[in-house]
């Protein structure tokens, strides 16, 4: 037994040195290239570096707001995450998201006459669901029709955020109609600030407890290991009586629902209300958040930070500076592609057994 | 004769495996040369070298008297060799002569010249007693169909040294007997052909020269006529192999598996399954022999609820297997280790204890309700690790990192743990080494003789005849005959793997 | 207006507004052929889009501007290329990465350039090319007979596509290698330089559409203006089942929804413009599903290939 864990422990350190080892070296190389795109611009980087830091935790209000960011990618970086550890892609994350917005946003305005307590877990539950059922479609289509889901997820992205415009801009405008979002949700509705006087609300606690469950589904209950056999080898989980298509199904409704979530904590706890973008793109920074994570919990906590350091900082390096905070979707392209280039690294392990298999 | 090819001393290193060791390989012009040996002996490596796909570590290759080097498949083809891929290199959408003139060179850049390329297969064909279409699409085409388009393809694109990797392995004797008469008219015509196999008889049959692999190393170079089968198996395997077991007698009378009539359409009209009946007895191993895609697979899919029979039916116990879904058949007591235990069998990317649960990880047993009790998996996969003699580091050693071997001995501890009424094992020692063959043997009779039924599908004809108390023959989806290994002959055997049907199967003892 | 007024109008602006899809289009679908599924296409597009337009406010000449934001795109195809081909990533997530490059890097670099004013390049436009006579014809002869050069370029690429891709020696190798490029490989196929070839072409055929964009519709650039063209051409290729003619049918069927979702205010209709532009992805979704006949991609689209 003794000798076993130590097995065990040597290689979990290994496998999670190589991980931490190339996130952090992705994230540096990229911070470096922009920060070079940054002097390109006339600005000092040292400066720019430390606006953005100090804007991101230098002091209460400005880790608030690092919490604030750090909330939707939880849960859009669990939603890649879940997808892909089933073998599936989703990159609809976004209109997951922004469906997952508008039916929370309507359970917030239009059900009323609830306590707090009842309005706030069913306001957010319609946020689930909203973009559960948005993902859930798309895995009925695999499943029913052979849709593959890279491009449906794609193209609902789109159809999410058309119909989001349409209906605050039509059936749920805050009347009389004059500009284009909903009416406040109502207080039942809103998630408490956890820090007096600054935007942290209940959201990041909520988001955390997610992540928790995240991890106890994945690897420690059935369901999660079925899930889990299914994405590394579908073949062996058919063998086994598996029903793969179940768990696809199940799985991007699960993923849609956590999507779902981050827009139903967007309305309910920082926006108030229902704006056409409800998001700067948290869907798609999602794919960041597992990747550098590498669909592990505590990976997925560590990228969400980090993502939303730069979220957080970069407006206040815009606001001290000039640099425009559309610099950060480079940095975080920049990441993407740095840790995907590096892949391979990670896989040193497979390549020998690939090899030998072809000598064979 | 003389030399058109020497391989010098051919080392070829993957990360942690020695595939080829100082390897030498002599062949004249006009000769059909075998390459002998094992799965696993370095065979295809040496060839994939010498068609330019991998780069040898070190060594030398010298082509009609001159040092060659080739850095692409491209080089290899312009000097006139072409391999026929044991998987083969089509493209199914796209038509034989389309096929034919991918990377080809080409008179015009700009004009794809389809109609003369086409008249210039036709005439290859006709010349070399070939039946194929070349405007046909190779998705319409059968599997003997399929390769004689990438012989023709070989020859197309000026091949003069032609390599056949193991092409006999999806072919019936009658389209074998076709294929060698192909080779020798080409011999004949000058061509060499570089011939690859483990089959004895086969290579007795069509070889001038054989150079015997194993483990890596050439063995050595023989003319055919020196050496009989016996002492060509002696140097292939390298050690007299005692392959007889004991088995003790077994209450045979109670059938635990009865399949009657059981048929599988397929879209296109024939029939991979055609009226399939035969009983599996308590105590007994029943075989199912011939040669692959004769409809075994579809079989045991039928049976192990991965796919659904058109008509007939296969009860075990109170369960039709042909109408349920593999978890009930599983829960029922049926286990199967599966044709290919990379694809299906094992999660390479999981670790041992994540494998060994694969087929009941949802009981009671492995966790309450519904999360995993993984203090108890890790103690139960121990045991099993330690009682199946699978060699590994640990339970948390990724499956991938095992041996052929001890990937196989975790499939058949899971299996065989689960106390199965019927245990289905298709091709169990497929490309596993010869200790965790005999081994493997072993736990098969055990579970016959612990009076449970076994059910045995394997194309390697002395498995099933060894192993098993009945012997099936299957063909193009339905049974020849079944027979007692004791009563047969090897002819016969043959015989009916190529489609002669043999009279009154045996009722049960 | 008359209605043969507004229906030529129509078709005109139909041909126009497809023209950038088009070319996105044709560059995806050679990339798909080779195997290679590229959602970065909005970002290549936004990219050379705004490269496009400080390219000729520099040299004050629209076609350098269009040239130069083709090299961009190719210079964005060789980094596509190079990770997904060499390097093997996968081509979904780099494709995503380039959504967000192209969408933040075009931003940063205008507000580099210009700030936040606005910058015309229209006093350099392309010039139309009409042909007189036929321009009078009736409903169609504004739509056919007087456009833009690159309009007519791009409509011509596909008959040139479809040879090049059926009919050349190079196209067959090109869609071996989408089909299953270890058969290519043991033919002598370099797979890797082919997907190379494959990806820049295609790039620089987007950097094209791109570049049509803004300098050539609407004669300047403004942030995100791609506005999901790029997954509108996504949609294209597979909506015309990966054949250049149906990639052209389908994106002027797309387009015609873009003009008609234009129009639909000024003829003072009360359908919803968000319910318009939503059509191509439905149609694409239902597509994909099956429902208009079988789809098949080829068949190693999307997957990295490892040599030997």
């Amino acid at each position: 037994m003794q000798q076993f864990d130590k097995v065990k422990f040597r290689n979990n350190m290994s496998l999670a040195a190589r991980q931490i080892a190339i996130s952090a070296l992705a994230v540096i190389a990229a911070l470096a290239i922009s920060m070079i795109v940054v002097a390109a611009m006339g600005v000092n980087p040292a400066k720019a570096m430390s606006k953005m830091i100090s804007g991101a935790l230098g002091g209460k209000s400005a880790v608030a707001e690092t919490l604030v960011k750090m909330t939707p990618l939880l849960f859009t970086g669990m939603s890649y995450a879940l997808a892909n550890r089933c073998g599936l892609t989703n990159i609809g994350m976004e209109g997951q998201l922004y469906i997952g917005a508008l039916t929370a946003t309507i359970a917030g305005v239009y059900i009323q006459g609830l306590p707090m307590v009842i309005h706030l877990p069913l306001t957010m539950l319609a946020g689930f669901l909203g973009g559960g059922i948005w993902g859930g479609v798309v895995g009925v289509l695999k499943v029913k029709f052979g849709a593959n889901e890279i491009i449906t997820t794609v193209m609902l992205n789109t159809v999410a955020t058309n119909l989001v415009q349409y209906m605050v801009t039509g059936p749920i405008t805050e009347p009389p109609g004059d500009d284009a979002q909903s009416s406040p949700l109502l207080d039942s509705a809103t998630l408490p600030t956890i820090l007096k006087g600054t935007r942290a609300h209940l959201g990041i606690l909520i988001a955390l407890l997610f992540v928790v469950a995240f991890y106890l589904f994945l690897w420690k209950s059935k369901k999660g290991y079925e899930i889990r056999v299914s994405g590394q080898n579908p073949d062996a989980a058919i063998y086994s009586g598996i029903n793969t298509g179940r768990n696809i199904m199940i799985v991007m409704l699960l993923a849609g629902g956590l999507a779902g979530l981050a827009g139903a904590t967007e309305v309910m706890g920082v926006q108030g209300r229902l704006f056409p973008t409800v998001s700067p793109g948290y869907g798609f920074d999602g794919i960041a958040v597992s990747l550098i994570g590498a669909n592990t919990a505590p990976g997925i906590v560590a990228g969400a930070f980090l993502f939303g350091i730069l979220r957080a900082g970069g407006n206040s390096m815009q606001r001290a500076t000039g640099v425009p905070v559309a610099i950060i979707s480079v940095i975080q392209a920049i990441v993407i592609l740095m840790v995907v280039a590096t892949g391979f690294l990670r896989e040193g392990g497979f390549r020998k057994k690939k090899t030998s298999q072809k000598a064979a | 004769m003389a030399k058109i090819l020497e391989m010098k001393h051919i080392t070829k290193q993957f990360p942690g495996v020695l595939a080829n060791d100082d390897v030498n390989l002599s062949v004249e012009q006009g000769e059909v040369h075998t390459l002998l040996g094992e799965n696993g002996a370095g065979k295809s490596t040496l060839m994939n070298i010498l068609c330019g796909l991998y780069h040898p570590t070190s060594g030398e290759i010298w082509l009609e008297g001159q040092k060659v080097r080739f850095s692409s498949a491209k080089d290899a083809m312009n000097r006139g060799i072409g391999m026929v891929h044991q998987h083969f290199m089509l493209i199914p959408s796209l038509t034989v002569v389309e096929n034919c003139l991918i990377g080809a060179k080409s008179k015009s850049v700009v004009k794809l010249d389809l109609a003369g390329a086409a008249q210039k297969l036709s005439a290859l064909a006709e010349e070399y007693n070939m039946n194929l279409d070349p405007m046909a699409r190779v998705e319409d085409l059968s599997v003997g169909a399929c390769q004689r388009a990438e012989i023709i393809k070989a020859l197309f694109r000026g091949a003069k040294i032609l390599i056949l990797d193991e092409p006999t392995a999806v072919l019936t004797p009658q389209e074998t007997d076709e294929l060698f008469n192909m080779v020798r008219k080409l011999t004949n015509s000058g061509f060499t052909v570089l011939f690859i196999s483990h089959k004895l008889n086969e290579v007795k049959e069509i070889s001038n020269s054989i150079t015997i692999l194993r483990q890596g190393r050439s063995v050595d170079t023989v003319k055919n006529e020196d050496l009989s089968v016996n002492e060509l198996a002696r140097l292939m395997v390298g050690r007299e192999v005692d392959m007889t077991v004991t088995r003790h007698e077994t209450d045979q009378s109670k059938a635990m598996l009865t399949v009657s009539h059981l048929t599988l359409g397929h879209p296109s009209g024939n029939r991979l399954l055609n009226d399939v009946s035969f009983e599996v007895h308590k105590g007994e191993i029943f075989g199912i022999a011939g040669v692959d895609g004769n409809g075994q697979s579809e079989l045991v899919e039928c049976l192990t609820g991965l796919r659904k029979a058109t008509s007939g039916t296969a009860v075990y116990k109170d369960l039709d297997l042909a109408k349920s879904s593999t978890r009930e058949i599983m829960k029922k007591g049926v286990s199967h280790v599966p044709q290919d235990r990379q694809k299906s069998g094992l999660i390479l990317s999981m670790n041992l204890a994540e494998n060994m649960i694969l087929q009941d990880y949802y009981q009671p047993e492995f966790g309450k309700g519904p999360m995993l009790n993984w203090k108890y998996i890790n103690e139960y996969t121990d045991k099993l690790l330690k009682d199946f003699q699978v060699k590994a580091p640990s339970r948390f050693e990724l499956a991938q990192n095992l041996s052929g071997g001890n990937q196989q001995k975790v499939i058949i501890a899971r299996e065989v743990s689960r106390e199965p009424g019927l245990l289905i094992a298709m091709h169990p020692t497929r490309g596993v080494d010869v200790g965790a063959i005999e081994y493997i043997h072993k736990r098969i009779v055990e579970e016959r003789d612990a009076g449970r039924a076994v059910l045995l599908v394997s194309t390697e004809l002395e498995e099933v005849l060894k192993l098993s108390d009945r012997v099936a023959v299957m063909y193009e989806g339905e049974i020849m005959g079944v027979v007692r290994p004791k009563e047969v002959t090897v002819e016969e055997m043959g015989l009916m793997m190529g489609g002669q049907r043999r009279e009154a199967p045996q009722a049960a003892g | 207006m008359s209605p043969i007024n507004l229906i030529g109008g129509l078709i005109t602006s139909d041909l126009r507004m497809a023209t950038p899809i088009l070319l996105a289009a044709l560059g995806l679908l050679i990339m798909n052929r080779a195997g290679l599924i590229n959602i970065g296409c909005e970002g290549i597009m936004l990219m050379s889009a705004f490269t496009a337009v400080a390219a000729t406010y520099a040299l004050h000449n629209v076609w350098l501007g269009m040239l130069c934001a083709m090299l961009v795109a190719g210079v964005m195809g060789a980094l596509f290329a190079l990770l997904t081909v060499s390097l093997r990533a996968n081509q979904i997530v780099v494709g995503v990465a380039f959504n967000t490059l192209g969408t933040g890097l075009s931003t940063v670099l205008y507000r580099m350039l210009f700030g936040m004013d606005f910058v015309s390049v229209k006093e350099y436009a392309f010039s139309r090319v009409s042909i007189p006579g036929l321009k009078e014809l009736p409903l169609i002869g504004e739509a056919l007979f007087d456009q833009m050069p690159i309009v007519y370029l791009a409509f011509l690429l596909v008959p040139v596509v479809a040879y090049f891709l059926f009919r050349t020696p190079t196209g067959l190798n090109l869609r071996s290698v989408g089909e299953n490029p270890r058969a290519a490989d043991t033919l002598g196929i370099d797979v890797y330089k082919m997907r190379y070839a494959a990806t820049i072409a295609g790039c620089m055929l987007m950097g094209m559409g791109g570049a049509f964009l803004s300098t050539g519709l609407l004669n300047s650039f403004q942030e995100g203006m791609t506005a999901n063209r790029g997954f509108i051409a996504l949609a294209a290729v597979i909506f015309g089942k990966y054949k250049p003619k149906g990639v052209m049918l389908a994106t002027m069927l797309f387009a015609l929804g873009l003009a008609v979702a234009n129009l639909l205010p000024s003829i003072g209709s009360n359908i919803p413009y968000n319910f318009v532009t939503m059509i191509p992805y439905l149609l694409t979704v239902v597509a994909l599903a099956g429902f208009v006949g079988k789809v098949t991609p080829p068949a190693a689209a999307g997957k990295p290939y490892k040599k030997g």
